[in-house]
């Protein structure tokens, strides 16, 4: 592994495997344990630095890191100093003062993560940059897909909706298309970002015509903060045409699975049925990120300093 | 301890595959006395099988896994009572990991009926440190209360850095700090042999 992890579209083939494996023995051993933590990063003090809102991610990442003993700082942009006007920068080198060995960081802007890692000496993690990457959460989507499915070599993903301001989009289309897997992305024409050519994937603007070929279908959330334009016409709309409903899943082959990078727009991209049903993976989802992300926090701190 | 560099095998086959499955019978035979001699715990069960109910075997992996495996068969073959084992993997226990780089895990699994209040045997290939004995007793802590806890070894090869020792031998070898020795088993590398060899290169 390298020493950051800032890019899905960094880890090769072995690299992937390696966390996924590594997710899946320390899901093996903590399982059925009454004392669910493990001493490995004892001593070792991570920084979630986050200047986005989250729920589900920062908490996954605080419990991972305290399931292998590190010491969590939790930072969060408001009621910080960054609201008197401290750059990133200066913040993040006065966080080093304090001896963090790693740095979780979320930013609204797209590359962040990358100028951080130029100017810290510990290991810097993507926890979300603006509309780039969110290389754990496709871990941990590819994770649960191999969990259900039994692999991932030749599986039919299908991502859907909103691939313009999507950095889960942008970090599955990566990591799903180097474990093997054939993507193709389904959005409305002014959803689809402009560099598409270039990535690993089929593009269709027809999800009725795709669904009945998919294997995984994974739901992008609408993310109406991101949108300065109209994209398209009304809410009503975009549901009809690109929403998964029960109708639309009746599509599906009978093993398909429908996944959720959360938080959902229900009755938006997904109705509550389809949320709810068997083939859900969304609470799967939840829980597999504090394994993956244990495997990345012990890959990237659990060996020797360089 | 302290071995002179005098009393060091020379470099080469220490065990071959006879002697592997020899040193194995004799600890399974070891492990079936003590099993009877403890007259197992207050019960019924127990007392019919010899003890040996109460008995898991642990296998440390890499080695230490298979090893534990046919300690099992073997004590099995020669009493009819099927016995307990399971893997403890130590890489997120161990004390070196800042010294080295980073490792792959392995399994850990334990029997259904999990290790509380029972003798757990901790199985290895070499023991010599110490330290990865101490990881997996920090393992086990974390994974049940085990009513007591022994270790058997292939091979002890001295030079202990912690006041751990093992209940059951196989043999041993006092070496010199510096050699290296390697059990080879047929499931990880294809062959049973006890290798002795000089320096780190090896």
């Amino acid at each position: 592994m390298k020493r950051h992890l800032l890019e899905a579209a960094d880890l090769d083939l072995a690299d992937a495997t390696l966390v996924l494996d590594t997710a899946a023995q320390i899901d093996a051993a903590l399982a059925g344990r009454e004392v669910k933590k493990l001493p490995t990063l004892r001593g070792r003090t991570v920084v979630n630095l986050f200047y986005e809102d989250s729920t589900r991610t920062r908490i996954s990442f605080e419990l991972a890191a305290k399931r292998l003993s590190a010491d969590v700082i939790n930072f969060s942009a408001k009621g910080s100093s960054v609201s008197k006007g401290e750059s990133l920068k200066d913040t993040a080198l006065t966080l080093e003062a304090m001896g963090s060995d790693a740095i979780v960081v979320r930013h609204g802007a797209s590359g962040a993560p990358h100028r951080l890692a130029q100017w810290v000496r510990g290991s810097v993690v993507n926890a979300g940059d603006g509309t780039h990457e969110h290389p754990t959460q496709a871990l941990l989507d590819a994770y649960t897909i191999r969990q259900r499915l039994g692999r991932l070599d030749g599986v039919r993903v299908v991502l859907v909706g909103d691939v313009l301001h999507s950095r889960v989009a942008r970090s599955n289309v990566w990591l799903l298309s180097t474990l093997g897997a054939e993507v193709t992305v389904v959005a409305p024409p002014t959803l689809v970002p402009v560099g598409v050519g270039s990535w690993p994937v089929r593009v269709s603007y027809d999800l009725d015509a795709v669904l009945p070929e998919a294997d995984v279908v994974m739901m992008l959330r609408v993310q109406a903060e991101r949108m300065n334009a109209s994209f398209f016409p009304s809410a009503r709309e975009y549901s009809r045409r690109y929403g998964l409903d029960a109708r639309r899943m009746e599509l599906l082959h009978d093993d398909a699975i429908v996944m959720h990078p959360g938080p959902m727009n229900r009755g938006m991209e997904i109705a509550a049925e389809v949320a709810d049903s068997v083939r859900s993976t969304i609470v799967e989802q939840v829980g597999n990120g504090v394994s993956v992300r244990m495997a990345v926090l012990y890959l990237l701190l659990g060996g020797a300093p360089e | 301890m302290a071995e002179p560099a005098l009393g060091a095998p020379t470099p080469g086959a220490l065990m071959s595959a006879d002697d592997v499955a020899r040193v194995v019978d004799r600890v399974a035979h070891q492990l079936i006395e003590r099993a009877a001699a403890r007259g197992g715990v207050p019960g019924a069960d127990a007392a019919a099988d010899g003890g040996l109910s109460d008995l898991v075997l642990v296998g440390i992996p890499t080695r230490g896994a298979p090893l534990a495996r046919r300690l099992a068969s073997r004590i099995e073959a020669f009493t009819g009572t099927a016995i307990d084992v399971g893997t403890v993997d130590i890489t997120l226990y161990r004390d070196d990991l800042r010294l080295r780089g980073v490792r792959a895990l392995e399994d850990t699994r334990l029997p259904d009926a999990g290790i509380d209040g029972r003798l757990v045997v901790l199985v290895d290939d070499v023991l010599f440190s110490g330290r990865s004995v101490r990881a997996a007793l920090d393992a086990l802590r974390d994974l049940g209360r085990p009513r007591a806890v022994q270790l058997a070894v292939l091979v002890d090869r001295g030079h202990r850095e912690l006041p751990i020792r093992a209940d059951y031998v196989g043999k041993n070898v006092p070496t010199s700090r510096s050699q290296q020795v390697k059990v080879k088993l047929v499931e990880t590398d294809g062959v049973d042999q006890v290798v002795v060899s000089d320096g780190a290169g090896a």
